[in-house]
């Protein structure tokens, strides 16, 4: 029995350690990243201090503040679990913009026409449709990948393409609302995700998110299915001979993908915007694919990360506003935390370099 | 006698491991130095701190008798000293003439090329160490022979006289090792050093002047040559005796177990590999398949394991028609396979021990129910074949990457062995192991055959064939030319089969 327990106890530790040896690498990434972003603003004549205390405030200072903090990582949250779902299997599904945007237009579809729903049913069957057309936008790079050898980066981006200008189309044309602006109606009460924390835009999608996000982590650690997705992103042909097989494992994968893309636009429509609005997403897609870097591809990374993005952007308006620093300088840091993180052997030797 | 090189009291310790502990290690000037030691005894690290890749935690180092602190490899080679590592660190779309001069290009005028004069320094080069090379080809185009010759002349462009080579016979055929042979003894004629590292005792006590064995990261001795022998020279590397033949179990009820009839197969490049094979392997037995490497082998079992489609012919397990089996089916109808390639095939290298070891049983074995893997059970399990198998490493969780490569090759072995397969495809087993870990391997497939498995061992080690088969079959252009008991034939009438040469 205790040797069973020192075995336990010595695994965590070794499990510890090697978590915190990552998380520390990404934490001195965004460090780096603000003190470089520090260096920007007092070369542009602000003080660094005051405006990074004023981004705090806006993002976390009051419970407004966390509301919006969280409204803007909400989508975020989805798209980078998207792209971090595919990365494990070895595919490079940049495509969640389109998945996102595909899962948003027929959520908002089934919210504004299926009007005799009780909201128990409208809101699942909006989500669930959301999700499963981001799937199927998601599965069509997977066929032409296994069927004939398309690149994904290749096919997912052209199909973003496509989304953007077809759900453009269908609301400038067929579903457009009375009015000069490109959009759809407005959704039924009844599919409206509920706010959470009035007068902030938060809704219950970050619940959907956050389950997302256990559900992301289970799949990858527990299921016999995000096994064979790590075996074939590792190493397809040992997966191949372990009798999985990598076809099927590329289909899952994509369709996954898109799936949580296009749950995350739906949950963006249900519960912001309730109603399609043309361009709505500034390319929450595109952020996902950062953010799941940031964040180590690792679920609870990928929160973590979405809601440092999700920060710097609410946080970032009343910076702008009380202190007269343009918003760019958000830009900027995104910026400079991906380029940071995306380069580990700099961080690697500054860690190094510290210990010795 | 001057002493080329001295490392005295050398430690270096590893997260977990002492790699070096306290090594003394000298070598003569113009002597081949054989560096013998099983994978893991601390071969390569002591070189790679000779060569200034790690810094050593103690004792110092003497070149020429001067005392010096190598700090990288660039300051090595100004010492005179040069190495060749496994994997050859080549531009391959250079040509062998570019990859030799890159870095220390001959220049004329300032700034120009003077390509006459860096193709006349190499050829001489080339003539007085008889390495023979096309200086025009591009280095991806040459066999893995003679691409090591390139690593061996770059590093004497780069004016080595201390040469070591890392594991060099590895990827050769026993003709290119023939060829690196009259080479390296070139080498010596003209005064330069080598150091041999290896674990392949005979090629050790052919080519070498001295020899000193390591084991578990410390000396055991320095030998010459002359007075060493196989047996003691094992004996010394893995600290008991070495079993070479084995015993197997007479056999009581075979039948057959595989039949392969009339199976074509196309290659990679879409060429014809397998022509027509007519096999059968029977339980209670090792089948031997012998063959020049290149013959049809490798799609053979690929078409075996499902990996490959057939285009003709069908595959008969225990009288059922798998030809169309898909990998997994095969898995479950008790099929296992030790690939040829460990890496490409065997092992995913960034999985844990546990994770590697479930690899096949995901959906069965180790499944709780269609959904979730079973966590206990893999534990369990886990520990169970890391003991059975004396997988050696700190524990389950580790990845495998961490492992040497015939720990990694256990883990293969144990999780295609523990779930009683009824036939074995091992394909290669022993290639890159060590003494003791080629040793367990063969007494595996032994153990299997005795307990009625029926096992196709494919081979390019001839001895290895003949060792453990009952039976041996030629493959030869994608077809099996002959069937042979062991005790009705010959080494002599073999070799001729697999050179293509007619069985009357």
């Amino acid at each position: 029995m205790t040797e069973r327990l020192t075995g336990a106890a010595r695994r965590a530790l070794a499990d510890l350690r090697r978590g915190s040896e990552g998380a520390l690498f990404q934490v001195a990434a965004i460090l780096l990243a603000f003190i470089v972003g520090a260096l920007v603003l007092y070369a542009s004549g602000y003080d660094p201090v005051s405006a990074y205390a004023a981004m705090l405030r806006g993002a976390f200072g009051d419970m407004y503040g966390v509301g919006q903090t969280l409204t803007q990582a909400t989508p975020i949250i989805f798209t980078s679990l998207a792209f971090l779902v595919s990365s494990k299997a070895g595919l490079f599904n940049i495509g969640a913009e389109g998945q996102f945007l595909v899962g948003a237009f027929t959520s908002a579809i089934v919210g504004i026409y299926l009007v005799e729903l009780p909201w128990v049913l409208h809101i699942p069957l909006a989500l669930l449709v959301g999700a499963i057309t981001g799937g199927a936008w998601g599965l069509i790079a997977a066929v032409l990948k296994t069927r004939f050898n398309a690149h994904e980066v290749i096919t997912t981006m052209m199909l973003t393409y496509v989304a953007t200008y077809l759900t453009g189309y269908m609301v400038n044309y067929p579903f457009k609302a009375p009015g000069w602006v490109s959009q759809t109606v407005k959704i039924a009460p009844s599919a409206e995700l509920p706010r959470i924390l009035p007068p902030t835009q938060l809704s219950a999608g970050i619940l959907v998110a956050l389950a997302l996000v256990a559900f992301t982590a289970y799949l990858l650690r527990k299921t016999i299915l995000g096994f064979e997705l790590r075996a074939i992103g590792l190493n397809p042909s040992a997966a191949e001979s372990a009798g999985i097989s990598i076809n099927r494992g590329i289909m899952t994968a994509m369709f996954l993908s898109g799936a949580m893309a296009g749950l995350g636009g739906a949950c963006e429509i249900l519960g912001v915007h309730r109603r399609f609005i043309e361009g709505f997403s500034p390319g929450y897609g595109w952020d996902g694919l950062a953010v799941a870097l940031v964040g180590g591809l690792d679920p609870v990374g990928s929160l973590l990360a979405s809601i440092l993005f999700g920060a710097l952007r609410s946080g970032g308006m009343i910076m702008t506003r009380s202190t007269k620093v343009p918003l760019d300088i958000v830009i900027i840091l995104q910026g400079l935390v991906i380029i940071f993180v995306a380069a580990p052997a700099f961080i690697r030797s500054l860690l190094k370099r510290r210990r010795k | 006698m001057t002493l080329a090189v001295q490392m005295q009291g050398i430690t270096k310790v590893f997260p977990g491991v002492v790699a070096n502990d306290h090594i003394d290690f000298s070598v003569e000037k113009g002597e081949i130095h054989g560096l013998l030691g099983e994978n893991g005894a601390g071969k390569t690290v002591l070189m790679s701190i000779l060569y200034g890749m790690y810094h050593p935690d103690e004792g110092r180092i003497l070149v020429d008798e001067k005392e010096v602190r190598v700090d990288s490899p660039a300051h090595a080679m100004r010492l005179g000293i040069g190495m060749v590592h496994q994997h050859f660190m080549l531009v391959p779309s250079l040509t062998v003439l570019e990859n030799i001069t890159l870095g220390r290009e001959p220049v004329s005028n300032g700034f120009l090329l003077d390509r006459e004069r860096m193709h006349r320094d190499v050829k001489e080069f080339c003539d007085r160490y008889r390495l023979d090379v096309d200086l025009s080809a591009p280095v991806y185009m040459l066999p893995v022979g003679v691409q090591q010759r390139v690593e061996i002349l770059k590093a004497l462009y780069r004016g080595a006289a201390i040469l070591i080579l890392d594991e060099p016979t590895a990827v050769l055929t026993p003709v290119e090792v023939e060829e690196l042979f009259t080479a390296v003894r070139a080498l010596r004629t003209e005064g330069k050093t080598v150091i041999f590292i290896s674990h392949k005792l005979r090629e050790v006590l052919a080519i070498c002047d001295r020899i000193t064995v390591l084991k578990h990261g410390r000396v055991v001795d320095t030998v010459a040559a002359g007075d060493a022998s196989e047996d003691r020279l094992a004996e010394m590397m893995v600290g008991r005796k070495i079993v070479y033949e084995f015993q197997k179990r007479s056999v009581t009820d075979q039948r057959p177990v595989l039949t392969v009839k009339g199976l074509t197969a196309l290659s990679d490049r879409g060429l014809s590999a397998l022509r027509g094979i007519d096999l059968e392997v029977r339980s209670q037995e090792i089948m031997g398949l012998a063959g020049v490497e290149g013959n049809g082998q490798t799609e053979l079992v690929e078409v075996l394991t499902g990996l490959r489609e057939a285009t003709e012919g069908t595959v008969i397990l225990h009288g059922l028609d798998i030809t169309r089996a898909t990998p997994l089916e095969r898995i479950r109808m008790g099929v296992a396979h030790i690939p040829e390639d460990r890496y490409k095939r065997g092992v995913v290298t960034d999985f844990s021990v546990m994770e590697n070891l479930i690899m096949c049983g995901q959906r069965d074995r180790f499944a709780r129910n269609s959904v979730a893997l079973d966590f206990t059970e893999a534990s369990i399990c886990s520990d169970e074949m890391m003991r059975d198998y004396q997988i050696q490493a700190p524990d389950k969780d580790t990845p495998l990457r961490n492992l040497s490569g015939g720990n990694q090759q256990r883990v293969v072995v144990a999780r295609e062995f523990s779930r009683s397969p009824r036939l074995v495809l091992a394909a290669q087993p022993t290639r890159g192991l060590d003494v003791g870990a080629t040793e367990y391997v063969r007494g595996k497939l032994v153990e299997m055959r005795d307990n009625g498995a029926a096992v196709l061992l494919i081979s390019a080690d001839l001895d290895e064939v003949w060792a453990l088969s009952d039976r041996i079959a030629v493959i030869y252009e994608g077809r099996i030319v002959a069937v042979k008991p062991v005790g009705e034939t010959t080494e002599h009438e073999i070799g001729l089969l697999m050179a293509g040469g007619r069985n009357d």
